[in-house]
C-alpha cells in the first residue's frame, strides 16, 4: 500500500487538524460563512472534523444588506437543513447607530463598514476565535497571513508582529479581550477548493453557475442589477449569460460572461482562465495595498 | 497528485525572487491580471524589465524598499505535483522567518550568486535547513550568465558547498546551475551550459521522492479533541481525533495511552468519510478504543511496544526568536504536539557559530535568531522522539507567558 496522500487529501487533513484545534485551544470560536464557495467548504470541513458530533460553535454572517439574494436564500436553507446556529451582524445596524457613515456615489460600497460590524458582533457574542475561508493565494497581503492570526484588542492586524508559526504547533495564547482569526484553508488554491467541491459533491449557490442576468457595464466590469445598484444615466441594463467566479456585495462583484454551468466545466474554465479570481473585486483595486490597509483596521 | 513543500532562501541580491517569478511565469501559473500590476509597479519603481521580484514582495514597505520582510506563501501546480512555496528573507535578522517557513518543508532551495560562491549567508541557510530536518536541498548556483556560462565555475562552487554541507546531516544535496533572469535551467532547459546533464529545477521539483521523508515506524498519535455526540445513534461513542504523527495504525493493534500508562486495543479507526483499516501520516482520523479507560487532550495513543521517551528533562537545539535573551531558570510556557506545560531552562550549554558551525562554550548570551544547545524541565512529562527521527514528536517551542509571543523553536536531541 502506498503511505501516501494526495494533495487534496493532504489539504484536508491540514485543515481538519486547524479547526480541531481552535476548538480545542479556544472557549468561544466561531465560523464566519458569508455563503461564499470558501465558507462553505470551511463548513464542509468542520462538520467532518467533529463527525458524528455536531459543530460546536455557531456560523456568524456579516451581512451588509446589499448581498446577493441568492446568497442569502442558500444560506437560510442551509441553515435550516443542518440545524446549525447562525448569528447575523447587520451592517445597516451599525449605519442606524452611527457606527459608520454610508458612502455615497456611484461606486458607493459597504464592503468597508463590515469591519465595523464584524468587530462589534465579536464583541457582543465575546467570540475569542473567528474562523474564515479565507486563503493565502487570494491576494498579496494574505499571502503573509498565519492560521492562527493574532489580532489585538481592536481586531486590528500588524504585519511586522506576527508570530511564528512552526511545525503545526498552533499558539493561541492570549490576553483578556485579545481574539483570533484562524484560517484552515489558507494553503488551498482557487482550484483546490473547485477539485474539493467537485470531489465531495457539495451544493453551491446557483450564483457561480452561468445563468442569463441583468446586468449592467461600467469601466469595464458588468455589475449585476439590482435594487440598490447606483446606475449612472448612461449605464443601460441588459441580459447577458454569466457566471461569479467570487462572490463579495453586489456593489463590488463583477461577473465573467461564461458558458460554463456545471461543476467540470467551471473548473475547466479555472484553469484555463487569465486572471485571478479576486481580479473582479474592485473593493481590492481601490489602493495598491487596498486589502492590506483594511486588515490593519480590524477586516477579515 | 502530491503536494510538496519547500523554501527558497538567498539574500537580497542573489535573485530568490526572479526565481520564484520565474518558475510561476514558465510554468504558467501567473495570471494575466498581476502579470499587468507587476508590468504596471515595475514601470513606477524603474528598471528596465519586468520586475518578476514585485510578484512575491506583497507587502507595502517591502514594495517601497525592494526587499523581502516576512514569508510569503505562493502556490503553483504543474499536471505532476501541487507545490507550496515559502519564500523567506535571507537577511540574519529575519532567520526566525525562515525557520518558520523552513519548518513544514520537505526541499529547501538555497540560491548561490555564481559570481561569490559559498558566503555567510549559503552556509546559515544550509545549516538551517539541516537543523530543521529538511531531507532534500537543491543548491541554485543563479546568475550563470554573469560567469559566462562556465562550468569551471560551477564546478568549483559545488566543491565548496560539497566540502561544507558533508558536515551537515543533509540526505539528499542536488546542484543545479541556473541564470533566473534569463530562465536557463529553471524551467526549461540551458542551451548556454550543454556541459550540463543534469535535470532543471522544476524537473527536479516535481520527481523527487518524499513518500519515504515521514516516519512510518514510530506509532504516534496525539489526542486533539474527544468526540463524544452522545446522540440516540452514538450514544457510546467516544472516539479520540487527531492527526497522525508517525507510524501506521492499525484496527485490533495493542496500545497504551500516555502519561496514564493503561493499555487497549484498537476497535475502530474513523475517517470522516467512513470506516478505515489504516491511519498514516498525515491523515486526520477519529481512533476508538475497546476499553473505557480515560483519555483526553494532551495524551498520546502509541504501540505497546515502541514507547516515545517519557521524560520531564529535554535536551534541545533551539533557535530563539525574542528581542529579550533567553533567561538561564527563566520560566517560560511549552507546547509539545497537543500537550501544554510550563518549563524551566536548566542549562545553557553553548551557541553555535553557524557560519563555521562551531560550538561557542563561553558565549550563553542566547539572542534573537540564535541557535543553541539548552536544557529544559517541564512541569509534566512530556512524549518525545528526536528531531531527526520524528518531526512531530520532536519539535516544540517556547512560548513568553507574560506576552504569549512564541519565544523559542525546539527540536530535540
Amino acid at each position: 500500500m502506498k503511505y501516501n496522500l494526495t494533495h487534496l487529501k493532504e489539504l484536508e487533513s491540514e485543515a481538519i487538524f486547524v479547526i480541531r484545534e481552535v476548538a480545542a485551544q479556544f472557549e468561544n470560536p466561531a465560523l464566519l460563512f458569508s455563503g461564499g464557495k470558501d465558507s462553505i467548504v470551511c463548513y464542509d470541513l468542520a462538520k467532518k472534523a467533529f463527525w458524528p458530533g455536531k459543530v460546536p460553535f455557531p456560523l456568524v454572517h456579516v451581512d451588509t444588506g446589499h448581498n446577493f439574494p441568492e446568497t442569502i436564500q442558500f444560506r437560510d436553507e442551509l441553515v435550516k437543513k443542518d440545524g446549525v446556529e447562525l448569528i447575523v451582524g447587520l451592517v445597516q445596524d451599525s449605519i442606524d447607530q452611527g457606527k459608520v457613515v454610508e458612502e455615497k456615489g456611484f461606486n458607493a460600497s459597504r464592503n468597508g463598514l463590515q469591519t465595523v460590524t464584524l468587530l462589534d458582533t465579536i464583541e457582543t457574542n465575546k467570540f475569542d476565535a473567528c474562523m474564515g475561508g479565507a486563503r493565502r493565494d487570494e491576494e498579496k497581503a494574505r499571502a503573509k497571513e498565519r492560521f492562527f492570526s493574532h489580532r489585538d484588542e481592536f481586531g486590528q492586524w500588524d504585519p511586522k508582529n506576527q508570530r511564528p508559526e512552526l511545525w503545526n504547533i498552533f499558539n493561541g495564547m492570549k490576553n483578556m479581550g485579545e481574539n483570533f482569526r484562524v484560517f484552515p484553508i489558507s494553503n488551498w488554491t482557487e482550484m483546490d477548493v473547485w477539485q474539493y467541491i467537485l470531489a465531495e459533491n457539495i451544493e453551491l449557490p446557483s450564483l457561480y453557475f452561468s445563468h442569463e442576468r441583468e446586468v449592467f457595464v461600467r469601466d469595464g466590469v458588468i455589475y449585476s442589477d439590482g435594487e440598490f445598484m447606483n446606475k449612472r444615466p448612461e449605464e443601460k441594463i441588459e441580459k447577458r449569460t454569466v457566471r461569479f467566479r467570487t462572490i463579495g456585495d453586489m456593489t463590488c462583484t463583477g461577473a465573467v460572461e461564461s458558458p460554463a454551468d456545471d461543476l467540470t466545466k467551471i473548473i475547466e474554465e479555472v484553469a484555463a482562465t487569465r486572471t485571478t479570481e479576486r481580479g473582479t473585486r474592485s473593493d481590492d483595486k481601490r489602493s495598491e495595498a487596498a486589502m492590506e490597509d483594511r486588515k490593519k483596521q480590524g477586516y477579515f | 497528485m502530491e503536494l510538496l513543500r519547500f523554501t527558497t532562501a538567498g539574500s537580497v541580491d542573489d535573485g530568490k525572487s526572479t526565481l520564484i517569478g520565474r518558475l510561476l511565469y514558465d510554468s504558467k501559473a501567473i495570471f494575466q491580471d498581476q502579470m499587468e500590476a507587476v508590468e504596471k509597479a515595475s514601470k513606477k519603481i524603474g528598471g528596465g524589465e519586468v520586475n518578476l521580484a514585485l510578484l512575491t514582495d506583497g507587502l507595502r514597505s517591502e514594495r517601497e524598499q525592494g526587499i523581502t520582510i516576512d514569508v510569503a506563501y505562493r502556490y503553483f501546480a504543474t499536471p505532476k505535483r501541487k507545490f507550496i512555496i515559502a519564500d523567506t528573507p535571507g537577511h540574519i535578522q529575519y532567520t526566525r522567518n525562515m525557520v518558520t517557513g523552513a519548518s513544514t518543508a520537505n526541499l529547501a532551495i538555497i540560491l548561490v550568486d555564481a559570481r561569490h560562491g559559498l558566503v555567510e549567508q549559503t552556509a546559515r541557510h544550509s545549516f538551517i535547513a539541516s537543523l530543521l530536518g529538511i531531507k532534500h536541498v537543491v543548491y541554485c548556483i543563479n546568475k550563470m550568465d554573469l560567469v559566462d556560462f562556465s562550468q569551471e565555475v560551477f564546478d568549483k562552487i559545488k566543491k565548496q558547498l560539497d566540502d561544507f554541507s558533508s558536515k551537515l546531516d543533509i540526505a539528499d544535496v542536488r546542484y543545479i546551475p541556473m541564470s533566473a533572469l534569463l530562465g536557463d535551467n529553471v524551467v526549461d532547459r540551458s542551451k548556454n551550459m550543454a556541459w550540463y546533464q543534469g535535470s532543471t529545477l522544476l524537473y527536479t521539483l516535481e520527481t523527487v521522492h518524499i513518500a519515504s521523508d515521514a516516519n512510518h515506524v514510530d506509532c504516534r498519535f496525539p489526542v486533539q479533541t474527544v468526540i463524544r455526540p452522545q446522540t440516540t445513534e452514538y450514544h457510546d461513542y467516544r472516539g479520540y481525533a487527531g492527526r497522525v504523527a508517525g507510524g501506521i495504525f492499525k484496527k485490533g493493534d495493542e496500545i497504551a495511552v500516555l502519561p496514564s500508562g493503561f493499555t487497549s486495543k484498537i476497535a475502530k479507526i474513523d475517517s470522516y468519510d467512513g470506516e478505515v483499516d489504516e491511519a498514516f501520516p498525515p491523515m486526520s482520523c477519529t481512533i476508538l478504543l475497546e476499553d473505557d479507560i480515560d483519555v483526553s487532550r494532551g495524551d498520546m495513543i502509541v504501540r505497546v511496544n515502541n514507547q516515545p521517551d517519557v521524560s520531564q528533562d529535554h535536551e534541545m537545539m533551539i533557535c530563539w526568536m525574542s528581542q529579550r535573551p533567553i533567561q538561564l531558570n527563566g520560566k517560560y510556557a511549552v507546547k509539545h504536539t497537543t500537550r501544554d506545560a510550563r518549563c524551566i531552562v536548566k542549562d545553557i550549554k553553548y551557541k553555535v557559530d553557524i557560519n563555521s558551525l562551531h560550538r561557542l562554550e563561553d558565549d550563553k548570551e542566547i539572542k534573537m535568531n540564535d541557535i543553541a544547545r539548552i536544557s529544559i524541565r517541564t512541569t509534566v512529562s512530556l512524549f518525545t522522539d528526536r528531531y531527526q527521527r520524528n518531526r512531530n514528536t520532536g519539535s516544540i517551542i517556547l512560548i513568553d507567558e507574560g506576552t504569549n509571543e512564541t519565544v523559542g523553536a525546539g527540536m530535540i536531541l
